[in-house]
């Protein structure tokens, strides 16, 4: 290998490098080729590369000293203008679990944290956790990362941060706080395994955030909730929204907090998700959040993912036996769906056997018995087994069908398996101990099994209900004692007790006959190689049989063996499983996991919910290039609007959005969250698609804003320059006001277009955005902004613009020329121009003191416009001309 | 004149940077006392806080840093191990161990339990294909989330190579490998869409295998891929095709339970759209139903916009590059679901114990006037059934005696000519009388049938001038399809 390595040959490089990856993924060790694989860490073919790569993570590790040759090459890849070559160097460091580069991969961390590639931002997500179990000493440093990534607006970045968040530092939830509404926003676009991790943690931040939507209803009417359930499978979202809006009105005073609505609303589309993960991750959240009502929705999803792999089902189907026993009508509907193959597995069949006899009740208990009915013919005797005791468990619960129930269980005793005989004795035990004097006969019958069961569980079960109710089998009690007094040394332990038990119980009540055999018991049992049975003896014998120096218990002697017991309480293992946050480890395994996050209860009184409320200006990164498109987005505004929205998003969704500051600023974060990812894709997408998208994202925006009446919003002074949308739909609502020009042009989140690409640029990258202010210099021009980033290493000098090739008319006014922009640093400044009007592109010529790059600035339509205010009636003046 | 996002940044982040110091101290403590009470290693969760911290010593416990996915281990069906991947430290083979003791109690690969605890490790598996994929992780995790990254990660490999079995893995161990390395990072999902993973690694094909050992070239792309990097990452990007083409089958399962008189117990209907979409650029589809209100309850590809769904009830989307599932779909339950085909049975044992007979007809329900193809009849015999000598009138029959599964084979249902299988089963010696019922199971197909009546309307495409080829397939088929005796 090592001659291969060493080689000039990439070819034989590669095949070496292969080999030694299938010996890795084999398991066998190969490090001693360390040295060797090391020095081709900066082998030029991609191949070879990557596979060292994979190399090197394995051993790392163990060779920390070799390792650090290769650190170098990672670094020098850190500053690589390929953003893919950035996101793999900063992979791989992280990954190399060596103390002694710590300093460096926090370093690495932090740059990559405010690289403008969303993609290589991700990655610095990504490494946080890795870092923080390398070294936890970093934690104060990480969660200033954390911090400024929480606050990242784009989809890719959301669910990586979130699960650095939650292994690094989940107990700060007030880091959420201000990045609530977007997480909330962003969440349908973000991919799928970050979906499931900000929906956990958001579960738990609600929870100590908002107040249990369920308190009053807990009080009041239990019974009307149940025609809630079940009925709203078929309903479409509207209808659900205003029924449970009128529920809510019933009961005030509870409101729901405008935010906790969001994220009910936010999730609910991803139950539709085809990742089980997802689903189950929205279920458990509807179920520990939403208000009773509306935590049916969940119920379809579930059953839907019963048709998925057999894993998928047990866990699936271990969240739905808990919630049965809280929410048992959400499920009854879906009864059908619980029945049993046989082509079932085990484990999956007594899953399903458990969540049926949850949902039994009076009306259905003839269906299901009638099913159990089925089960017992099956040729699975764990099943059988599991079944009986599931009649069981109806019978205890529902009064009527006791006796039918247990007439069916007798039958069984004459069943030819033994198990299904023995599950069936213990069984009837439990019952018969409810109503003991009705069943004499059975317990007759079952005096007769001890002669052919052999199931020790199964023999004890009888012989303690002999014993228990001997008074109503007088002549066949002492019966059985005799022949079990002739078999007792070959029989096990629990049985031994069992008969121990009996002869004491006889010897009591019926002395004059057992008397001599309840003697004989003892000593076979004083002797007796297990020493349970000889204490038992020992204790029995003192307890009942008089001797002269009798203590004071053996007067009581009857009262303490014969008290009457109360009967066992069947219940569902899956009982009080819900104090663990559904669709856990922990709560699959019902014991408390590492890492688990306990799940807070609410909060008595609702924390302050002002601290969401987000001022824009300080969530807004300075690499938001592309933090929003307002000014594109403004003329589409008026469309909708104007046409349909105001009839469509009143009467659904207005009744429970608070109309307030603080969804307004929401809808504004929202706005430039969801802007800064469509502006990402808008390049690659056709025009008719981003129109669809755009109104898509419009009905939810003005859902939120839409308040129940169209009154004039009083925005706080601070806030205004939150975001153009509130402002315009403040101008568009018809009001009286007239608003300064000034006003509107919003300061906020611009789109940003690329006027120089770093590559191209070799460092330099130059960026435009309409600032929407006028351009007071010359009126007629159009104000834009550009932004230089030197993000090579030398500083670039003289920068300046030359005018190259203008359409006709076109004038430009140029900005002052920037003479030093050292390395690293990024100045703005502002230039006019007058595009006449027209959508031509303006073709300029961007110089530095060494070279000379032609670019071009395209206004969209919207750019060119100035708002103005007019009235009704001026407005059709202006038409008719 | 400068925009706000310029100057605001320096203010918020020195800011933070002032408060966060002031805090840090505190919750650190909360950290160390919190991982002090849920130590995975020692503390049952019932016994209470003072027992905890008198039962371990803080100073040895490990730091509790929750991570996904540690370790992943193949296991073949008779246990051997045959390929391991660490995301973190390495975790030593023996852990398997309480994986084979879970195996060896359960009867059948299925009933090994998908989630086992050890004393420091997690074990959640998956058993598909013949083969375990066994993840170790350690600390808390939605177990859902596990398994389900597992099954993408059989289904990228068959993706990949066409099946997954251990001789495929065998085979390709360096393209495997290379993908478990870009699908987990830290133990954390990274890149899980087919279109991206292909773009980097680029699945083997006969052609490329013979370049590849003439010219000793392997199969990572050369060129950096894009698609991780837009917001569509379904997509690859610069997809070009000669023939435009975009297929969809709809495909409808049946899931029944058919009591011994023959009435329908519970019936449901199953869909999924599978589409191959090979179509050049962005292409944006729409696809739009005749009667979309037979659908009851949908899970969609993350392509597909949830808005336009619930507003209009077709499907917009960017479809991902070749094969993908569309959708899948539930067909309400309370519209009765025709049963296509009925099983007329009688199979009984003698009470003296020394045999049984056994009669099987199957005959056309409700075929909407289409033939039934494919009809195959399993039976799971009671374990005393030795063997079985019956004659056909059509299809063959085989009978095995190790896992007592009878099946018969039909074809393609000839309403004329009932097909019928009877004859006599021996038991064997001495065994009673079974009391056991068996169970019949179904399998069939209707081509040109979707049975709930589903119909596409039409499927139009925006963003792109050219004139795709578009089809639509309908085929039923009996899902879990099952007849009590």
């Amino acid at each position: 290998f090592i001659e291969m390595l060493d080689s000039n040959k990439d070819s034989l490089k590669l095949e070496a490098m292969k080999r030694i990856v299938a010996m890795i993924a084999r398991g066998k060790n190969t490090s001693d080729l360390f040295p060797a694989v090391v020095k081709n860490v900066a082998c030029k073919n991609i191949e070879v590369k990557k596979l060292v790569y994979v190399y090197l993570v394995r051993y790392a590790e163990e060779q920390q000293d070799l390792a650090l040759l290769s650190i170098s090459t990672f670094q020098r890849g850190l500053k690589d203008p390929n953003q893919l070559i950035r996101a793999s160097a900063l992979r791989v460091l992280s990954s190399i679990r060596v103390t002694i580069i710590v300093p460096i991969m926090m370093l690495a961390i932090k740059e990559a944290a405010s690289d403008m590639s969303p993609y290589v931002r991700k990655t610095a997500a990504h490494a946080i956790p890795k870092l923080y179990s390398l070294d936890p000493e970093q934690k104060d440093q990480l969660i200033e990362v954390i911090e400024k990534l929480l606050a990242d607006k784009t989809t890719l970045v959301a669910g990586s941060v979130v699960m650095a968040f939650e292994e690094v530092c989940p107990e700060r939830i007030d880091l959420i706080h201000k990045n609530y509404r977007k997480l909330c926003n962003l969440l349908v676009d973000v991919e799928e395994w970050g979906q499931v991790v900000i929906i956990n943690m958001l579960t738990r931040y609600a929870r100590t955030q908002f107040l249990n939507p369920n308190l009053n209803e807990c009080l009041l009417e239990e019974g009307g909730e149940s025609t809630f359930y079940g009925s709203d499978a078929d309903q479409d979202e509207d209808e659900d929204e205003d029924k449970k809006d009128e529920a809510l009105s019933k009961r005030k005073p509870y409101v729901m907090d405008p935010d906790h609505r969001l994220l009910l609303r936010n999730t609910k589309p991803l139950l539709q998700s085809r990742n089980a993960a997802v689903v189950m991750a929205v279920a458990q959240l509807y179920f520990h959040l939403a208000p009773k009502a509306e935590v049916g929705v969940i119920a379809k999803a579930l059953v839907r993912l019963l048709r998925s792999h057999s894993e998928v089902q047990y866990v699936v189907l271990q969240n739905v036996a808990t919630m049965t026993i809280k929410r048992r009508g959400m499920f009854e509907p879906y009864l059908k769906s619980f029945y049993i193959r046989s082509t079932d597995p085990t484990q999956i069949k007594v899953l399903k056997l458990e969540v049926l006899t949850n949902l039994a009740s009076e009306t259905n208990i003839s269906t299901i018995l009638r099913e159990f009915q089925t089960y017992i013919k099956s040729m699975d005797k764990d099943f059988v087994a599991a079944t009986i005791q599931a009649i069981g468990r109806c019978a205890t619960h529902i009064g009527e069908v006791r006796d039918t129930c247990l007439n069916g269980l007798v039958q069984l005793l004459s069943n030819r398996d033994e198990l299904v005989v023995a599950e069936s004795v213990v069984v009837i035990k439990k019952l018969l101990q409810m109503q003991p004097e009705k069943h004499s006969d059975i317990i007759k019958h079952m005096a007769k099994l001890t002669d052919n069961i052999q199931v020790p569980m199964a023999r004890a079960s009888i012989l303690w209900l002999i014993g228990e109710y001997c008074e109503h089998v007088p002549k066949i009690a002492p019966d059985v004692l005799r022949k079990m007094a002739k078999t007792f040394t070959n029989e096990e332990d629990i049985v031994k007790l069992q008969i121990i038990n009996l002869a004491a119980k006889l010897y009591l009540t019926n002395s004059k006959q057992t008397k001599l055999l309840t003697q004989y018991v003892l000593n076979l049992a004083k002797y007796d190689q297990n020493y349970d049975i000889r204490d038992r003896a020992r204790f029995i014998r003192q307890l009942i049989v008089p001797t002269d120096k009798c203590g004071a218990l053996s007067k009581y002697a009857k009262k303490l063996i014969l008290a009457l017991k109360p009967a066992p309480i069947l219940e569902s293992p899956f009982k009080d499983r819900d104090h663990f946050q559904l669709g856990s480890l922990s709560h699959l395994l019902n014991t408390k996991a590492g890492g688990y996050q306990e799940l807070p209860d609410w909060p008595q009184d609702a924390p302050d919910p002002s601290v969401r409320n987000v001022e824009v200006k300080e969530s807004v990164p300075e690499w938001t290039k592309c933090s929003s498109r307002e000014k594109r987005k403004e003329k589409k505004v008026e469309k909708p609007f104007y046409s349909d929205s105001e009839g469509e998003s009143g009467p659904t969704e207005s009744a429970d959005s608070e109309s307030d500051s603080a969804s307004s600023s929401a809808s504004g974060s929202e706005q430039s969250g969801s802007g800064s990812e469509e502006s990402e894709e808008s390049e690659e997408r056709s025009d008719s698609d981003e129109e669809e998208e755009e109104e898509e994202e419009e009905y939810m925006s003005l859902d939120v804003l839409m308040g129940p009446t169209p009154s004039p919003q009083v925005t706080p002074v601070g806030n205004f320059l939150s975001s153009s949308l509130v402002t315009d739909l403040e101008g568009l609502s018809l009001t009286d006001t007239v608003l300064s020009p000034a006003t509107i042009s919003p300061s906020g989140s611009l789109k940003s277009y690329e006027l120089l690409h770093r590559i191209t640029g070799e460092g330099l990258w130059v960026e435009y955005c309409f600032s929407r202010q006028p351009f007071l210099p010359d009126p007629h021009m159009v104000a834009v902004q550009i932004q230089f980033t030197n993000s090579a290493a030398t500083e670039a000098k003289s920068l300046r613009l030359e005018e190259a090739k203008l359409q006709s008319g076109m004038r430009v006014k140029e900005f002052p020329e920037i003479e030093v922009l050292p390395a690293g640093e990024s100045a703005t400044v502002v230039m006019g121009v007058d595009f006449c009007d027209s959508t031509q592109a303006a073709n300029l010529q961007l110089c530095t003191h060494s070279r000379k790059f032609f670019v071009s600035i395209q206004p969209p339509v919207g750019e060119l416009m100035t708002p103005s205010f007019m009235t009704e009636n001026e407005f059709k003046k202006e038409q008719g001309k | 004149m400068y925009c706000s996002c310029c100057f605001s940044l320096p203010n918020s982040s020195g800011f933070s940077v002032a408060t966060m110091n002031g805090q840090l101290k505190k919750c650190h403590i909360a950290i160390t006392s919190f991982i002090d009470s849920c130590s995975p290693f020692l503390i049952p969760s019932s016994l209470s806080p003072s027992l905890c911290d008198s039962s371990h010593n803080l100073d040895s416990l490990p730091i509790v840093a929750v991570e996904m996915i540690h370790s992943l281990f193949l296991i073949n069906h008779s246990g051997d191990i045959f390929l391991e991947k660490h995301w973190k430290s390495v975790i030593g083979r023996s852990v398997c161990d309480y994986f084979f003791e879970a195996k060896e109690k359960a009867a059948e690969p299925e009933d090994v339990p998908p989630v086992l605890q050890t004393p420091h490790h997690y074990l959640i598996s998956i058993y598909r294909d013949r083969l375990f994929f066994l993840s170790v992780i350690q600390t808390e995790a939605p177990p859902l989330f596990v398994i389900e990254f597992l099954h993408r990660v059989v289904e990228t490999f068959q993706d990949y190579f066409g099946e997954c079995s251990e001789t495929v893995i065998k085979d390709n161990v360096v393209t495997v490998y290379e993908l478990l390395e870009e699908m987990l990072d830290n133990g954390f999902p990274l890149a899980t869409e087919s279109n991206i993973l292909k773009e980097m690694i680029r699945p083997p094909t006969i052609l490329r295998t013979m370049v590849n050992t003439l010219t000793g070239t392997s199969n990572f792309e050369e060129r950096l891929p894009s698609g991780q990097l837009s917001t569509i990452p379904w997509r690859r990007s610069g997809v070009k095709y000669t023939n435009n083409e975009a297929y969809f089958d709809v495909i409808e399962e049946i899931d029944a339970i058919v009591d011994k008189s023959g009435t329908t117990v519970c019936a449901e209907i199953q869909g999924v759209i599978e589409a191959c979409v090979k179509l050049t650029g962005m292409p944006d589809l729409t696809l739009s139903f005749m009667n979309p209100r037979l659908l009851d309850d949908v899970s969609f590809h993350p392509c597909v916009r949830f808005k336009r769904w619930e507003a209009e009830r077709v499907l917009s989307f960017i479809p991902p590059d070749g094969n993908f599932t569309l959708m899948s779909y539930h067909v309400n339950a309370q519209n009765l679901v025709a049963i296509p085909v009925y099983v007329k049975q009688n199979i009984s044992f003698f009470e003296s114990g020394s045999g049984g007979r056994l009669d099987l007809t199957a005959g056309p329900k409700q075929t909407m006037g289409k033939t039934v193809e494919g009809l195959v009849i399993t039976v799971h015999m009671p374990k005393a059934v030795l063997s079985a000598s019956l004659t056909a009138t059509q299809g063959s029959y085989t009978y095995d005696p190790a896992t007592k599964v009878l099946v018969w084979d039909i074809g393609r249902l000839n309403p004329q000519k009932l097909p019928n299988l009877r004859g006599s089963l021996s038991l064997q010696a001495g065994a009673p009388k079974p009391e056991d019922n068996p169970s019949i199971n179904i399998a069939l197909k209707i081509q040109q049938l979707a049975i709930s009546g589903l119909k596409v309307n039409r499927l139009d495409m925006y963003g792109e001038k050219y004139k795709p080829f578009k089809g639509v397939k309908y085929v039923t088929k009996a899902g879990k399809f099952q007849v009590r005796t």
